[in-house]
This record gives structure tokens, C-alpha cells and sequence, in this order.
């Protein structure tokens, strides 16, 4: 890098991006880790803009001008349920960016191959460090950086550019596919196309044959086949995935965005960009393989799509749902000392957050002991259930981890389930043929008494019976959870 | 009586004297002689002191809506407080005398094992349900198989879930224990309950419960309610969740011993080491001062019971404390304990050795008493047609029954189903030595070496490989970029569970450092890469701000109560 100035402020943009990731570790710090963050990307940009990205600076400000309105309209508008739609769309937004500046410099080396045929020179460079001033003139910014290589160092840029593009598309598309999923213009369900599996691995072989079409001939097309394969990739492969995996795909997505970015970084000669790509690919891969293990599912799995085959009949379940009215479980409630509520995705749909922290605070005004039990994998993003309880203002400190709480169940009065599933299946323990064995689960069943708030009697998002349902202590209270637990309010004293 | 009544008896008759003339046919007609209603009939208690009856009018209705008939000795329940006018009402009829009663049923239902007496009186033909304690009463047991008769002993109901409704054992020890904190009370010159009056703060009493079984949780559920700390032990380390639901401490003792699994003997306490027995007596040495009542109610079966509560502790306590022992009966827990008696020792404590708690509440447990023989009968007439089908093959009837067709049949094989289920395969942590400890730590800690070693070994050659072939400008970008990776990983380990959300809005925004690329890109010249690069700008600018103020948002909700 030509510019010193810019070279330092990318260092210390770094050591603020690490700084804001690190910072994430506890809610109070987290809020000056997003500062750092902030503070981080205008750095670069700023340095960029003074340094390499000075060619039409105006122009790019005002696209970043743009951009920021068009930003901050979103992120106002959008409402705390709606967040892994967003996180999704905003994902697509960067791997289709990273396409772009991929195919930017593919055609950046063919424009300065171009010039050097012009000016009947051999390019690539036979040696490094001796580019032709008069080419070398024609060009600024990142062609300029291209016009020094040796063939060498442009195979691996190729290689770089292929592999920035190769993940970005699929970024894009997988993106695209789980936006719809999560904001239901998809079916949720995991749907393949005939050939399943085949499908993906003939894109991936046709993406490989393009490499190696794309070193040889340095031309446009294979490139862009390779681009449409990807892009089918992305698509099928999150098609292929059920939303009740959501929380692992999008987190799988980020961790995608980020090599992307870092891919591009190589191509591009630019450090920042490896960095920040290289951290955010993998705190996205951790998040995943968290994810992943609190389902007890091999990553492999989940990404392959769909939960894996059954190997033998299901458990059969003995007994029936009994249901309850609101005056049943009120009453149960007046005479509960602990409360542990577990919301799952249900809860989200119905925009129940307000109305349950408003049950909440009731219940501790009176009292009782009323606590959270968030599974990792309530809702369709990594920590989903704690953002709405912290948006509908229920203290954090009340809010519990699966581990954190499980022991406490056997001494718990009474275990609200609202809109949550599998996370409470029984039958993860109980039955090894359960398509969930062996995944951790919430024990409520253990509480004394347990209400399901629910909408109907069906089997819900994984199409897994729950035997839950079915157990002695357990009480259906069927209807929207907002409306039941707006139902239960007037009742409580 | 009816004429069809009549004309039964008359058929009854036959039937027994073909009987008697030939025991073949008499098999052959016990499939004929259910055509006819049974007859239960209860005799009035003839043991002293017991206040008991075995049917109540009550239980004599549902007993009829059996389809069976009920007679009952006139006065049997009067010492329970039910008139035979009661019984009358109830459809049963009242007789006379007690042989009368024995000579005219076919299943007698009583309390008490049978007197010698009685068991004389039993007919081939007849059933007895009563409390038998067959292992302790073996000649009873030989004269009662040898007159024919079948016998179904109450206090051998086996301990599984279907049984619990006819287990009178534990419906007994449930009054018992209530009885045991009450005599207790009237015995002690002090409140249960702690009071801070205008004329004086009165102290809380504390109550030591020794043994939860049924009896000794019904003691601790009725001391806490009325007041009482509660302390409560048992040698089985499991039931400690059951005392505490009861509102009673479990006192621990600091003792490490394979625990008694209680599932294998059914749910009683077996006989526990002499180590602990010594560590249980030291901890009692140790708190006897502090307690002012102590209900003892250890029994294992089939033993004397354990001496848990010595003269060194009844020295120890304060005058005025009360000893109730449950355990009287068979010797007694307490050292000092004189069975049927209420003492007083020197020290002023009050020793209370009854052995009759039930029958001291005779209303109550005579009624649950009936209950449970109603639900055996229940069990006994599967068809509700009053026919009695004694089914040897049911695990229940089986293990009740101790003799049958003349044998004894006691004592039973195991239950087929286990009385409680076994404990679903806890993995028991393996208590382990310091040495194998530091050997297991060592062990791993050679793994891990190892893994990191060859994890650094291939990570470190295909670096090296790479360093051959590749210029040196792709290395330096190659070194920073492992290290990202690196310092990534390490980095996002420690983020809070509940903050992944904001954790992924941010890293979104910053994967936006894409735009960076698109920065330097767009002032090339060409046209075409400088409309993808400015459509990157205009995407990854929404991305930053969006991602930034997202996250902002969401972390600004986060608050402790």
C-alpha cells in the first residue's frame, strides 16, 4: 500500500472492529462495543476515501449518503420481531457487493492486459516491481495495484476473485431464499428440487470445471457460469434447509459474508478487509457450530437440509391434551410461587413480547418468582427470544439459559409454554427414534403444573409430535398467545 | 328377604355339601358358584384396645353396587362411631353374634389378623382379607392354609402404582403420622408455631421427624403446618426432595456412601452400614439438645426396629420435650421406649410408646380402611357381576394372597413390575482418587498437547507449502488473514448467549467493509466497473448504517430489573 496514513488507520479500524466483537461479551459493554464498531467503519472509510478510493470521491459519498438514509429509514421502521428478516436481506446486500467487486476485478485485469497488448508489452509482468510507466499511467486505484503483478500473483488473484465471487453469490441467493422463509413468502417447510442433493454437488462440479476454464482462459465466461451456479447453490441449498434451522443458516450466511469479504481482500491487496472478513467469517461459524450443538445436529447435517431420517417408528404417545380456559390458568397463577415462562417463535408471531412482560410484572408485583427460560435455538436467530424480552423491557437478569435453569423445573410451580415446540419435546429424551434425539431440551414436563399456549392441536413448525402435550400436568390453552395472555391480565390480581 | 335370596341359600347349601362329600366335584362346581351374589361380612375387632372396623356404611354401599351382599356383626362399628342403625340404612345386614357372621359369608373383611379362635371358624370356601403380618405369624399362617381357606393379608399389597388404592399400610401410616404429631402437641407445654405477643415471644418448636416414609411425611406435612421447624432424616438420601416439598429440612449427614437405592427393595429402607449408623448417631448427639419434639417412625420390613434415638440423646434433650415413637410396636426407635405406654424419664422428657395410633382414630382410618378393602374387592370382581375371580396371575392379587386351596402360598414371587422404576440410568458420577484424577488430567492434558501439536504440524506445513509456490505479497496478506481467524475465534467465544442477535447485526454491518473494495474500485475509468462499484457503495452503505442503528436499538433495550 501506497499510503501510510491509510495503512494506520486501517490498523487501528481493526483493533476497534475486535474491540467491538469482544465487547459483545456482557449487555452493558456491548453498548460501547457498537460505538467502537462506528467509529471503526468510518475510520476506513474515510481513509479510503482520502487514500486508494480517491478517484471520484464525490460521487461515492453521495452513494454512501444515499445508502445511509436508505439504512436508517429501515432499521427505524423495522419492528423486533421482524429481525432475522432483516439480518437475512442485509446479508444478501453484502454478498451481492462482493459479487460485484469481484467481477470489478476480473475486469480490471483484462482492461490492463489490454493496455499492455497495446502497447505491445507482455502481461502479466515477467518480473515484479517493473511495470511499464506509460501503461502504468493510464490507470489508478486498484487497476494501477493490477498492472504491477507477475502471472504468478495474478493466477491467485483469479483465484481470489473466483472464490469472492463463488461465496458472495451463494451469500446472495441463500440470503434472498432465507428472507422469504423467515418473512413467510416462502413456504418454511424444506423443499428440494427433484435430484436433491445431486443438483448441488453437479453446480459445485460445474463451478470447479469453470476454475479451471477460468486459469487457463482468464475469459468472462466461465466466470459467469460459475456465477449462476453459485447463485443456484445458494438457492437450493437454503431451500433444502427447514425453518426450524433457521437460527444456524442465517448465522452460516454471516459466517459466508465474511470469507467472501476476505476473499475479495486478497484480490483487492486490502488487509482491512481480510481482517474484518476473517472475524466476521468466523464469529459467524462459532455462532453456527453453537447453534448446532444446542440441536445436537453435525453442522454437515443441518446444511445438507432437513433433519436427518428417523431410524424406526416414533414413541407412541399415550393420554390426550386436556384443554384449559384463561380463568384456569389465572387461577393456577394466583396460587404459583415460581413461574418459569419459555418463549419460542410462537410468541414472536403473535407479537406477544409487551403483553407477557406485562404478565410479568404483574406476577412479580405479587410476589412470585417469575423467570425466562430461553433455549439457543428459540426463535429463527441466534438469541431472538432475548431481544423481544429485552425490547418488551423484561429485566435481563430474569432471563435464563437452558443450563442456568433446567434444574430448577422439578421445583418450579407452574412452567408457561408460549408458542414454543420441539425446544420442550420430551421426546428428544425419551425416544431414541425421535427425529430430535438426543437434542438438550427445556424440562419443563418436570414443573408441576404446565401451560401450553398454542394455536391449534397440530403438530407446529418441525411436524414432530410432542408428547409434552399429551402428559398428565400439562394443560392446553389454546388461541393466540397474544390474545390468551392479554385473556389472563384482567384476571390476576 | 327375597324368595330369590332363598332360594339361593338353599343351592348354597348343596353346593356344600357336595363339597364336603366330594372334594373333585367341589372343583367342578366352583365355576357354578358364582351364580350367586357374594356375601362380605365383618365381624366385630376382637383385639383389645382396637377401635377399628373393616367395613363402613359407605363402603357396604359400593360393596353392593359390586353386586356383592354385606352382613356385619351388630356393634362392629360402634366403637368407630357407626351406628348399626347407620349400617342398616346402608342396606347391610346386622347380626347378632360374630360366629353367625363367620358361618354365613363367603369372604370375611377385617382388621386384625384373626384370633386363634377365628381362624378355627374359617370354611374351605372362604375368603378372609384382614392384616396378616404372615412373615411374623407363621403358625397363624399354617392353621389358616390348613382350614382351606383363602387368605388375602392387607399388609402384603404389593407397593406398585395400580395396588396404591387398596395399600391400607400406607393409608395407616398416613393417620399414624398425623396421630403422632398430635399426641405430641398433647404432651407439649409449648405452641408449635412461634408468636411474638404482647406478653412475650414465644419460640417456634422444633419438630426432628426420623424416617419419611408415609408415616413420617404425613408427620412432617401436619408439624409444619402447624407451625413447627422441621427437621426431618431418612437413610435414603433420595427421598430429601420429598421431605423438602414437604416444608421440612433434610438434615445431611457428611457421609459418602453408595447410596441405599430404595427402588431395589421397593421402596423401604434397608439396613444401612455401621458406619453410617455411626456418623447418623453422632449427628443426632449433635442436634438433640436443640429439638423439643422427635417422631421416630423407622421400620425396615421384616426386622425389629433400628434403634436411631439412644438414652444419650433423650438425656440430652430439654425437659418438657416429647419422644413419639411409631416404631413402638416392634421395640421401638427410641431406646427408652415402652410399648403401649406413655413414659416420663428423669429428665422430664415425655416418651410415647403407643402402639395403636390408627385405632385411635378410628372414624378416619376405619373409613379409608373400608376404602381400601372396597378397591381390593373392586379388584377381585373384575366383572362388577359379584363373582369373585381369584386371579393368581395378577401380580396384585398374587402378592396379597398367602394362602390359597389349602397351601400357603406366601411367600410370593417378585412382582413382575418393578415397584418404583429404577432410576433412568443416572450416570453416577465415579467418585475418583487424587491419583487418578491428576492421572485423568494428565491424560488429557497429553491429548490435547497432542491434538494441538499435529493441528500446528499440517497448519504450519501447508502454510510452508504455500510459502514455496506463492509470492510474497500473497503471504503477507495470508499471515494477517490466519490471524484474524484466530484472534475471530477467540474473540466470539466469549459472547453472551443472549446477545447473538446484536453479535450478528454487527458483524453484518461490519461485513460491510466491502464497501471498501468498491471504493477503490470505482474511480478506475471504465464505466461498467464503476457502475457495479457504485451500486456496491449504495448497498453496503445501507448495510452499515442499518446494521449500526439496528444494533443500537436493540442493545438500548437490554436493562436490569
Amino acid at each position: 500500500m501506497d499510503f501510510g496514513f491509510t495503512t494506520a488507520a486501517y490498523v487501528v479500524a481493526a483493533v476497534l472492529f475486535i474491540l467491538s466483537l469482544g465487547g459483545l461479551s456482557g449487555q452493558e459493554s456491548a453498548k460501547r462495543a457498537v460505538w467502537y464498531g462506528i467509529v471503526g467503519m468510518a475510520l476506513a472509510v474515510f481513509a479510503t476515501l482520502i487514500g486508494p478510493g480517491a478517484g471520484l470521491w464525490l460521487l461515492s459519498l453521495i452513494l454512501i449518503a444515499a445508502g445511509a438514509v436508505a439504512g436508517v429509514y429501515v432499521a427505524q421502521r423495522v419492528q423486533m420481531t421482524e429481525m432475522p428478516q432483516l439480518v437475512a436481506a442485509m446479508h444478501s446486500l453484502v454478498g451481492l457487493a462482493a459479487v460485484f467487486v469481484g467481477l470489478n476485478a476480473h475486469i480490471e485485469i483484462g482492461r490492463v492486459a489490454e493496455a499492455y497488448a497495446a502497447a505491445g508489452l507482455a502481461f502479466p509482468l515477467a518480473e515484479a516491481g517493473k511495470p511499464d510507466p506509460a501503461v502504468l499511467d493510464q490507470f489508478r486505484g486498484f487497476a494501477a495495484v493490477v498492472a504491477k503483478k507477475t502471472g504468478v500473483e495474478i493466477t491467485i488473484l483469479r483465484m481470489e476473485l473466483f472464490l469472492g465471487v463463488l461465496i458472495g453469490a451463494i451469500t446472495f441467493t441463500g440470503s434472498v431464499v432465507a428472507f422469504g422463509k423467515l418473512a413467510g413468502r416462502l413456504s418454511s417447510a424444506a423443499e428440494k428440487l427433484p435430484g436433491g442433493h445431486l443438483l448441488n454437488a453437479g453446480a459445485a462440479a460445474i463451478a470447479f470445471l469453470c476454475l479451471i476454464w477460468y486459469f487457463n482462459t482468464g475469459g468472462f465466461l466461465p466466470l459467469f457460469l460459475m456465477t449462476l451456479a453459485a447463485l443456484f447453490v445458494g438457492y437450493h441449498l437454503i431451500m433444502g434447509i427447514g425453518g426450524a434451522d433457521m437460527p444456524v443458516v442465517v448465522s452460516m450466511l454471516n459466517s459466508y459474508s465474511g470469507w467472501a469479504a476476505a476473499a475479495i481482500g486478497f484480490s483487492l491487496g486490502n488487509d482491512l478487509l481480510i481482517v474484518v472478513g476473517a472475524l466476521v467469517g468466523s464469529s459467524g461459524a462459532i455462532l453456527s457450530y453453537i447453534m448446532c450443538k444446542a440441536m445436537n445436529r453435525s453442522f454437515i447435517s443441518v446444511i445438507l437440509g432437513g433433519f436427518g431420517g428417523t431410524t424406526g417408528p416414533a414413541q407412541e404417545i399415550e393420554g390426550e391434551m386436556v384443554p384449559i380456559d384463561s380463568a384456569g390458568v389465572a387461577a393456577a397463577l394466583e396460587d404459583a410461587q415460581s413461574v418459569i415462562i419459555i418463549p419460542g417463535y410462537g410468541m414472536a408471531v403473535a407479537q406477544a413480547q409487551q403483553s407477557v412482560a406485562e404478565l410479568t410484572r404483574k406476577l412479580r408485583a405479587a410476589g412470585k418468582e417469575v423467570r425466562f427460560a430461553i433455549h439457543p435455538v428459540a426463535g429463527r436467530l441466534p438469541g431472538h427470544m432475548n431481544v423481544l424480552l429485552a425490547e418488551a423491557k423484561v429485566p435481563y437478569d430474569i432471563v435464563m439459559e437452558m443450563d442456568e435453569i433446567n434444574a430448577d423445573f422439578p421445583e418450579t410451580d407452574v412452567a408457561i409454554v408460549i408458542g414454543s415446540n420441539d425446544i420442550v419435546n420430551p421426546a428428544a429424551q425419551d425416544d431414541p427414534n425421535s427425529p430430535i434425539a438426543g437434542m438438550p431440551v427445556l424440562e419443563v414436563w418436570k414443573a408441576k403444573q404446565v401451560f401450553v399456549s398454542k394455536r391449534g392441536q397440530g403438530t407446529g413448525y418441525s411436524g414432530i409430535e410432542n408428547p409434552l402435550f399429551f402428559k398428565e400436568n400439562t394443560r392446553m390453552f389454546y388461541g393466540d398467545a397474544k390474545a390468551s395472555v392479554d385473556s389472563l391480565l384482567p384476571q390476576l390480581t | 328377604m327375597s324368595g330369590a335370596n332363598f332360594a339361593w341359600r338353599v343351592c348354597d347349601v348343596e353346593k356344600r355339601l357336595l363339597r364336603f362329600v366330594h372334594p373333585r366335584v367341589m372343583m367342578a362346581q366352583e365355576n357354578y358358584r358364582g351364580d350367586g351374589v357374594v356375601k362380605i361380612g365383618t365381624p366385630k375387632e376382637t383385639t383389645d384396645g382396637e377401635a377399628r372396623v373393616a367395613m363402613t356404611p359407605d363402603s357396604a354401599r359400593a360393596l353392593q353396587k359390586l353386586g356383592h351382599e354385606c352382613v356385619i356383626e351388630a356393634g362392629a362399628g360402634k366403637a368407630a362411631g357407626f351406628s348399626d342403625a347407620a349400617y342398616e340404612a346402608a342396606g347391610v345386614k346386622v347380626l347378632k353374634s360374630a360366629p353367625g357372621v363367620w358361618k354365613g359369608v363367603d369372604l370375611v373383611a377385617k382388621v386384625q389378623p384373626p384370633s386363634a379362635t377365628e381362624v378355627k371358624r374359617l370354611a374351605p370356601e372362604q375368603t378372609l382379607i384382614s392384616f396378616f403380618y404372615p412373615a411374623q405369624s407363621e403358625a397363624l399362617l399354617d392353621k389358616a392354609s390348613k382350614t382351606g381357606a383363602t387368605v388375602v393379608a392387607m399388609d402384603m399389597v404389593p407397593r406398585i402404582s395400580r395396588a396404591q388404592k387398596m395399600d391400607a399400610l400406607s393409608s395407616m401410616a398416613n393417620i399414624a403420622g398425623y396421630r403422632a404429631v398430635i399426641e405430641a402437641g398433647n404432651n407439649f407445654g409449648r405452641f408449635f408455631t412461634g408468636q411474638i405477643t404482647a406478653a412475650g415471644k414465644v419460640p417456634p418448636a422444633k419438630v426432628l421427624v426420623v424416617g419419611a416414609g408415609v408415616a413420617g411425611l404425613a408427620a412432617i406435612g401436619t408439624a409444619t403446618s402447624l407451625g413447627a421447624i422441621t427437621y426431618a432424616f431418612d437413610v435414603r438420601p433420595e427421598v430429601a426432595e420429598q421431605i423438602e416439598s414437604m416444608g421440612a429440612e433434610f438434615v445431611y449427614l457428611d457421609f459418602e456412601e453408595s447410596s441405599q437405592d430404595s427402588a431395589a427393595t421397593g421402596g423401604y429402607a434397608a439396613p444401612s452400614s455401621p458406619e453410617f449408623r455411626e456418623k447418623q448417631l453422632e449427628k443426632f448427639c449433635e442436634i438433640a439438645p436443640d429439638i423439643d419434639i422427635v417422631i421416630t417412625t423407622a421400620l425396615i420390613p421384616g426386622r425389629d426396629a433400628p434403634v436411631l434415638w439412644t438414652k444419650d440423646m433423650v438425656e440430652l434433650m430439654k425437659p418438657g420435650s416429647v419422644i413419639v415413637d411409631l416404631a413402638a410396636e416392634r421395640g421401638g426407635n427410641c431406646e427408652l421406649t415402652v410399648a403401649d405406654e406413655k413414659i416420663v424419664t428423669e429428665n422430664g422428657v415425655t416418651i410415647v410408646g403407643y402402639t395403636d395410633f390408627p385405632s385411635r382414630m378410628a372414624a378416619q382410618s376405619s373409613t379409608l380402611y373400608a376404602t381400601n378393602i372396597r378397591h381390593m374387592m373392586d379388584d377381585l370382581t373384575p366383572e362388577n357381576d359379584g363373582k369373585i375371580n381369584h386371579d393368581m396371575d395378577d401380580d396384585v392379587i398374587r402378592g396379597a394372597t398367602v394362602t390359597h386351596g389349602g397351601k400357603i402360598t406366601f411367600p410370593p414371587p417378585p412382582p413382575k413390575i418393578a415397584a418404583i422404576a429404577k432410576p433412568p440410568a443416572k450416570a453416577k458420577p465415579v467418585e475418583l482418587t487424587p491419583e487418578q484424577k491428576r492421572a485423568e488430567e494428565i491424560a488429557a492434558f497429553k491429548t490435547q498437547t497432542r491434538n494441538q501439536f499435529s493441528l500446528l504440524a499440517i497448519g504450519g506445513g501447508l502454510i510452508l507449502l504455500a510459502g514455496l509456490y506463492a509470492p510474497a505479497s500473497f503471504m503477507q496478506h495470508f499471515i494477517v488473514f490466519v490471524l484474524s481467524v484466530f484472534v475471530g475465534f477467540q474473540v466470539i467465544w466469549g459472547v453472551a448467549h443472549s446477545l447473538h442477535t446484536p453479535l450478528m447485526a454487527v458483524t453484518n454491518a461490519i461485513s460491510s467493509i466491502i464497501i471498501l473494495g468498491a471504493l477503490m474500485q470505482i474511480g478506475s475509468g471504465s464505466w461498467l466497473v464503476m457502475i457495479l462499484a457504485a451500486l456496491s457503495i449504495f448497498m453496503a452503505a445501507i448495510n452499515i448504517f442499518g446494521g449500526f442503528l439496528v444494533t443500537r436499538r436493540m442493545l438500548a433495550m437490554f436493562q436490569k430489573s
